[in-house]
């Protein structure tokens, strides 16, 4: 504990500024950690009380609440602030806190930039908000932003337009800072094969960034051209061509899916050999699967569209290079499998979250497998069954993974424990609900049920209703999040600088909470 | 092909007596369809379900086994070994044997269903926000042209605040049409989509697919029913505010019935093309044009001609609608470009926009000139 008490004393010399200024002007990685972590939550909310809306509407046939259009701006912009707003931020708050600490650095390689790109967001998403409060209201043409119909838009398209800039610009800054810092921060012996995998994952999901995030601004700039400077970019009449927007889009839109989720594989790549007390199984292969997987996110967005009329030749390579997809990413649920296997497991929370994560993961895996079939496609395209599909692996899995790192880390980051029983609530309650409201769903798309409508017909009614029951227990349940976070910021039971029993890696090896530069001196590598 | 469809016979056999109490609207698996393709889609999605479910029962039995054996309160001591290079090799493998296994029957589904050659006849389908044109182009039937929209009743009884009880409409509630496609039994049908304004996607799961209709350009499909029947589906493409309110409802009929429809489609053409030719008395052209209005137009500039400002301008008291009718006639025909006024041109026949038109200029307190169908005729 000494060594704990000393850098504590020395952090009084290098400590924080006082008061509000301290996160408007903070270059630290922790403290810029905890505003992304922070900004993801409050957006979780906005984005989840958009989604009671929608569910509300959706409880029963014939409209009750909202008209048409603002029910379409209602998903399409739940769809922007959940995944720019929410979960690419929680991964770039976890990647600021975990990364220098895991790789024995004292901070992020460029703070000042680091400082820049969270301070962006909030500009960003406010814009996008606003767009509610101007002639033609918010975006209604699906996240997706496909012309002509999102050229319909009224006063606000260019403030949309800008707010995805901004998010972009903030994303790739993000992403340059990870690279720099895991490249060059790295203490003497921490070769790139002995990094953890969190660090692996956040490496090449950087890459995906910076390689993506240009073309969706590409994109969209040609969107803002066509609207107010006469190009026809994606306007038939003109000589362009409306699917190549689509082309482009999920060029970006596929690797994208992947920026979503493999940071959430290095989370549960930490949690899982914490709690079997038994070391991560095939490290190297889930180093290459990362990289695998990240390679062939470039090569199969066009199942994004198999319904468009590509040649028959153009869906067979699609339709072969998804289902390839399947091969890395079952590596991976194996080798988590494997892991668990002859361990000796306990079922904290974090725990509890990872092995949800996996389960529910691989399910839809399962389902993103069946929708690679291009003939099967074409029926369950545009329907629930892709709805029920995307929350799956966005929700259950993102979400989950970085519920399972709050729980995992905050005891390190706060210096006290969370409450358990809380904890355990919060998982089974989310767990059962979130199942209710999406497990239906699949059902309902089977049944011919399209997405993004307000209303429908009478034999949808009874899944329905089981979904939305479902979204709003899940919904408010979430509020035991927040609320534990708080609690655990506040105070409760002391953590010991170890945490976890079964932990392993350098973030383990300092005191909780830890010291305000992490690392001043370079580790030791055994 | 064979095999795979007697494996989706019999689990289907084994779902419906695992599903037998549970009522027709709790309705759990994708439908089998009218059609060979909508069959071997189905042949396919149950295949892969079940290839999941055994890979499923593999690794979850495996995570439950270990979480039921290996936990630390029974006294399970951790083993330490971390790598298997031939476990790693098995399960890269054998995934990959079983998706090209998956890949073959899917890719010979796939071509049968591009093949849209050596069709009967073709139909040109156009989506419009929010309705869908049928062009008969070729083959028996070839001139019939009509737009199909949702049915009256429906588009009332779905309008927020209308207080309407819409079970009573039943499970056709949101897929009832004015006019619906017919087309014969036992014919290659080819269609032709394409749309006017923004995306849509033309579906209907009795047929086994989807696809897009795209402004600008043409995609191919082709159906084959031979159980005469009414089939419904919906655009499954978000296209805008009523995106979900444009069915879908196609009638098979058998050959003679067909030949009858499309000689009552061809008798009804020639009276409408006659109706456009004589004079219209003004209460004709209003009684006629309020309900045209209440099909094309109630749905952005509402039924009191009030609009949504600014997306929607009000007709009521605008100056187009009170003005030259050369100016009006033209707005209504061409559409307004970058908005979502679409061009009516090939949507009204003359004497429907004649009515309408008339009926804007004339309802709500406007007081402009009536316009004749010789009018629209001359203007074309």
């Amino acid at each position: 504990m000494s060594t704990a008490t000393a850098t504590h004393d020395d952090h009084h010399d290098h400590g924080p500024a006082k008061g509000l200024m301290r996160w408007v002007t903070t270059t630290n990685h922790k403290d810029i950690g905890t505003l992304y972590l922070l900004f993801a939550l409050v957006m979780f909310f906005v984005g989840g009380a958009m989604a009671m809306v929608i569910r509300a509407e959706l409880f029963q046939p014939g409209m009750q609440l909202v008209d048409p259009q603002f029910f379409n701006s209602m998903t399409t912009v739940h769809a922007l602030v959940m995944i720019f707003g929410a979960v690419m931020p929680a991964f770039t708050g976890l990647a600021n806190w975990l990364i220098p600490m895991m790789i024995g650095a004292p901070d992020m390689a460029l703070p000042r930039m680091n400082n820049f790109s969270f301070w962006i967001l909030p500009f960003a998403f406010s814009l996008l908000l606003s767009t509610f409060f101007m002639a033609g209201g918010g975006p209604a043409g699906g996240w997706t932003l496909y012309p002509p119909l999102s050229l319909q838009m009224g006063d606000g398209f260019p403030f949309l337009i800008f707010a995805i800039h901004l998010a972009g610009i903030s994303s790739i800054m993000g992403s340059i800072n990870v690279v720099v810092t895991i490249l060059n921060m790295r203490p003497p012996g921490m070769t790139l094969m002995k990094m953890p995998l969190f660090v692996w994952t956040w490496l090449i999901t950087a890459y995906l960034l910076i390689a993506t995030m240009p073309v969706l601004a590409g994109a969209v700039t040609m969107l803002l051209t066509d609207k107010f400077a006469g190009t026809s970019f994606f306007s038939a009449a003109g000589g362009g061509d409306p699917v190549m927007f689509q082309h482009i889009f999920w060029f970006f839109g596929h690797p994208e899916v992947y920026i979503l989720i493999l940071p959430a594989f290095g989370i549960v790549s930490a949690i899982v050999p914490t709690f079997a007390r038994k070391p991560l199984f095939g490290y190297s292969s889930m180093v290459y699967a990362t990289a695998s997987i990240a390679f062939l996110s470039f090569i199969v967005w066009a199942h994004h569209m198999f319904t468009v009329g590509m040649p028959v030749v153009g869906e067979l390579f699609f339709m072969y290079a998804t289902m390839m997809i399947a091969v890395p990413t079952g590596v991976k649920v194996f080798n988590w499998v494997s892991t668990m296997w002859k361990g000796s497991m306990t079922f904290e929370t974090p725990m509890l979250f990872a092995i949800g994560f996996i389960i529910m993961f691989t399910i839809g895996g399962f389902s993103g497998l069946m929708l690679a079939i291009a003939p099967a496609d074409f029926q369950y395209h545009d329907t629930y069954f892709v709805v029920a599909h995307f929350h799956y692996v966005l929700v259950t899995g993102a979400v989950y993974s970085i519920m399972a790192a709050a729980y995992y880390w905050l005891p390190k980051w706060t210096g006290n424990m969370y409450d358990e029983k809380l904890g355990k609530m919060h998982f089974w309650i989310s767990t059962i609900s979130v199942n209710v409201l999406f497990f239906p769903q699949h059902f309902l798309g089977l049944a011919g049920m399209p997405r993004r409508i307000p209303d429908y017909s009478i034999q949808f009614t009874d899944w329905n209703m089981i979904s939305s029951i479902g979204g709003f227990v899940f919904g408010f349940s979430q509020l035991m999040f927040a609320y534990m976070v708080y609690k655990t910021i506040k105070g409760g039971e002391k953590a010991t600088d170890q945490v976890w029993e079964g932990a392993d890696g350098l973030e383990w090896t300092l005191s909780s909470p830890p010291p305000y530069h992490s690392f001043t001196d370079a580790p030791e590598i055994k | 092909m064979r095999a795979m469809h007697k494996l989706a016979v019999t689990t289907t056999a084994f779902l419906g007596t695992a599903f037998a109490s549970a009522h027709a609207d709790w309705a759990l698996n994708m439908r089998q369809g009218v059609t060979e393709t909508s069959q071997s889609v189905y042949d396919l999605h149950m295949i892969i379900f079940w290839v999941c479910c055994a890979i499923g029962v593999v690794v979850f039995g495996a995570m439950i086994y270990s979480m039921l054996y290996h936990r630390k309160s029974k006294g399970a001591v951790a083993a330490q070994f971390h790598e298997s290079t031939s476990m790693e090799i098995l399960w890269t493998v054998v995934p990959i044997i079983i998706l090209v296994g998956m890949a073959i029957p899917a890719t010979s589904t796939l071509l049968a269903m591009e093949d849209t050659g050596d069709a009967d006849m073709t139909i040109k389908v156009t989506g419009i926000q929010w309705k869908w044109k049928y062009d008969y182009v070729d083959g028996e039937g070839a001139g019939v042209s009509f737009v199909s929209s949702l049915h009256p009743d429906h588009n009332e009884a779905r309008m927020v605040g209308s207080g309407a009880d819409v079970t009573k409409f039943g499970d056709s509630y949101l897929m009832e049409v004015d006019n619906p496609l017919v087309i014969p039994t036992g014919k290659k049908v080819r269609f032709l989509l394409t749309a006017a304004d923004v995306i849509h996607s033309w579906w209907v799961p009795d047929l086994g697919w989807k696809k897009d209709a795209i402004p600008g350009f043409v995609n191919e499909a082709w159906t084959q029913v031979d159980e005469p029947g009414t089939y419904r589906g919906k655009c499954a493409e978000l296209c805008g505010k009523d995106h979900g309110f444009m069915p879908i409802v196609v009638v098979a009929k058998a050959p003679e019935d067909y030949a009858k429809w499309v000689a009552e489609q061809k008798g009804a053409a020639e009276a409408e093309a006659a109706s456009a030719d004589r004079e219209w008395t003004t209460d004709e052209l209003m009684a006629k044009g309020e309900q045209v209005y209440n099909t094309n137009c109630a749905a952005c500039h509402q039924a009191n001609g009030q609009g949504l400002p600014p997306t929607f301008p009000s007709i009521a008291g605008s100056p187009i609608a009170t003005g030259d009718a050369a100016a009006h006639i033209s707005l209504v025909m061409n559409g307004k470009a970058g908005t979502a006024m679409a061009a009516y041109r090939d949507v009204l026949k003359d004497a429907d926009m004649a009515a309408v038109l008339t009926y804007q200029r004339n309802a709500w307190g406007n007081a402009a000139s009536i316009i004749q169908p010789a009018a629209i005729k001359a203007a074309r």
